[in-house]
């Protein structure tokens, strides 16, 4: 009965270790191979060399892409940053109904993005809110479009990424604000430091970490940007396809007849490419936070 | 010193512990603020699916309340495409999700935590490693692998990848390490199996973190749509969110029955996290959260 199986451990540890071959190990391989054949979805799979990689460099839409990308990332960025810590600081102090508040802001991120999208989708289309209002109000005379410019298409997505992301980063940021000595905040007071002197002097150096933690997270979300596009723009990335993302052609080249294995494989590792630097500097924060 | 001592725990209750009834106003006006911001589009779109056909939902000054409020939007929008179907795929693949990660990141996070073998160390930096792999990256050979077994276009190979998630080992493995040595080591010297110890001493200390796990597993899963998009062909196998896009893409679309649609794939997750918030609140206060 007490003696140790010596396959006990493993016999746990098996239907995760099985996972990560099947679903993680082998499928990173498998993406390096597929990258230099052109597999498609019905058929192929001959060794093409380096050929995907030659049209990788001389891709158009994913030049797009890639710039949509940076775009995306530098706007975000400072929003996503600064906006979550200003809410964590409002909701950190418990007053009555504090929960209440907490959980409704953080309903948009539990909401799925196709559901937040298809939302955004009726309140900035032709005929939604957004431009109902703003003619009512005779600031334009003809509808914003919103969602058939490329670049409007672009921000459209970025107003909705950042709406959608603000509940998330505050939780982060509350319980980073639980960690700030409440005792600095106190005497801070004492010596009569107003609150915006207290945010620079105390909160500001106590989060510094999870600032850069956060900053990290909204980089890579961002190059990772997906359904937000996708559903906006009805699947099209917009006219000509030119406000596309880099995961929106992966996709796009993952399916149908025309569809290119191969290429989308290669197109996985540029976003590998691009994502690596800040996925490296996550691991690190994440680590020394633990 | 002891002047200042003195002086700061007099200040204590009229100077920071307490709120003056100015910032308390300022307070609640800012939180109305972001309140609205947050909420008033969902409650737009709400108003949205329960506005009938002879309302106007497109004139310049809508109203917010529905003139007759009516669930005919969410009828039809059922009429248009199979909605409950796809609610009910939507909820197998959540279901097989939960349960994987529920077992697989419980068993896998307890043996790295808690018991000794060969490879422990290897098989934990590999787990890490994967973490560093956004899942796109993989999603196109994650397809073919899928494809390969038989499961493309099938809610099975939707659920199957995610059913056990490196992330969720981990953060399981996290919380059995909590648990003092000494717990374990009195219920070894009592004769306890690596199995008992876990049933006894692990799970009832981890209930949070468990918690933190399940509800995201459950709301990643529901809401999930990119790997669905690819997986799935035919509009029968649909999840919620892929079937959501279907119905804003193929048909002209009627704003009153996409809103119908979206509230039916979003009530039912603010139902859940509605239910479950204190323990998700709760896991945030003990750390569980760290991004």
């Amino acid at each position: 009965m007490t003696h140790r199986r010596w396959f006990t451990p493993w016999l746990l540890a098996a239907p995760a270790a099985v996972w990560l071959i099947v679903f993680y190990v082998w499928p990173s391989i498998n993406t390096v191979v597929l990258s230099f054949s052109n597999a498609k979805p019905l058929g192929g799979g001959r060794f093409t060399g380096l050929e995907n990689f030659a049209r990788v460099l001389d891709d158009d839409q994913l030049a797009d892409a890639l710039l949509n990308s940076v775009v995306f990332m530098l706007v975000c960025l400072p929003l996503l940053t600064v906006l979550p810590l200003l809410i964590a600081i409002l909701v950190e102090k418990k007053l009555p109904g504090i929960m209440y508040f907490r959980t409704a802001f953080y309903t948009p991120v539990i909401a799925s993005a196709v559901v937040v999208a298809l939302i955004w989708g009726w309140v900035l289309d032709d005929r939604g809110l957004v431009n109902g209002f703003a003619q009512w109000l005779g600031v334009v005379a003809e509808p914003v479009p919103f969602l058939t410019d490329r670049w409007l298409l672009v921000f459209s997505a970025i107003s909705l990424t950042v709406w959608k992301g603000l509940g998330y980063y505050m939780i982060i940021y509350l319980s980073a604000l639980g960690n700030v000595r409440r005792e600095l905040h106190e005497a801070a007071a004492v010596d009569g430091a107003g609150p915006v002197r207290r945010f620079w002097s105390v909160t500001v150096p106590g989060v510094r970490n999870t600032m850069l933690l956060v900053s990290v997270l909204v980089s890579v979300s961002a190059l990772r940007v997906f359904s937000e596009l996708y559903v906006l723009s009805n699947g099209t990335g917009g006219p000509g396809g030119r406000a596309m993302s880099v995961v929106m052609l992966i996709q796009l080249y993952s399916r149908g007849f025309t569809g290119h294995l191969g290429y989308a494989s290669a197109l996985s590792i540029v976003l590998l490419a691009i994502t690596i630097g800040p996925m490296l500097m996550l691991l690190r924060l994440n680590r020394k936070a633990a | 010193m002891a002047a200042h001592a003195r002086r700061r725990r007099n200040a204590r209750p009229s100077g920071f512990a307490t709120v003056t009834p100015r910032e308390k106003a300022l307070r609640y006006a800012l939180l109305l603020l972001v309140l609205a911001l947050t909420v008033s589009p969902f409650l737009w779109q709400l108003s949205t699916s329960l506005k009938g056909l002879g309302e106007d939902i497109f004139t310049r000054t809508p109203s917010f309340l529905p003139e007759q409020p009516t669930l005919g939007n969410y009828a039809e929008v059922a009429r248009t495409i199979p909605v409950w179907a796809y609610a009910a795929n939507s909820l197998i693949v959540a279901a097989i999700v939960v349960s994987g990660n529920a077992v697989g990141a419980t068993l896998a996070g307890y043996a790295l935590a808690k018991l000794r073998f060969r490879g422990a160390k290897l098989l934990l930096g590999a787990f890490l490693a994967t973490l560093v792999l956004p899942g796109e990256v993989t999603i196109v050979s994650q397809y073919v692998t899928i494809r390969s077994m038989g499961l493309a276009d099938t809610l099975l190979g939707v659920a199957l990848p995610g059913a056990i998630s490196m992330l969720n080992v981990l953060l399981m493995c996290t919380a059995f390490q909590a648990i003092p040595r000494e717990m374990d080591e009195a219920a070894i010297i009592d004769g306890a199996t690596a199995w008992q110890r876990l049933l006894h001493i692990g799970l009832p200390n981890v209930r949070g973190m468990l918690s933190v796990i399940t509800i995201f597993a459950f709301i990643g899963a529901w809401d999930d749509f990119l790997w669905p998009l690819i997986v799935l062909n035919d509009p029968q196998n649909y999840t919620l969110t892929v079937g959501l896009q279907y119905l804003n893409g193929t048909f002209s679309a009627n704003p009153r029955l996409i809103a119908a649609g979206t509230m039916i794939s979003f009530l039912p997750i603010v139902v859940v996290f509605a239910a479950l918030q204190r323990f998700f609140f709760r896991g945030v206060e003990e750390g569980a959260i760290k991004g």
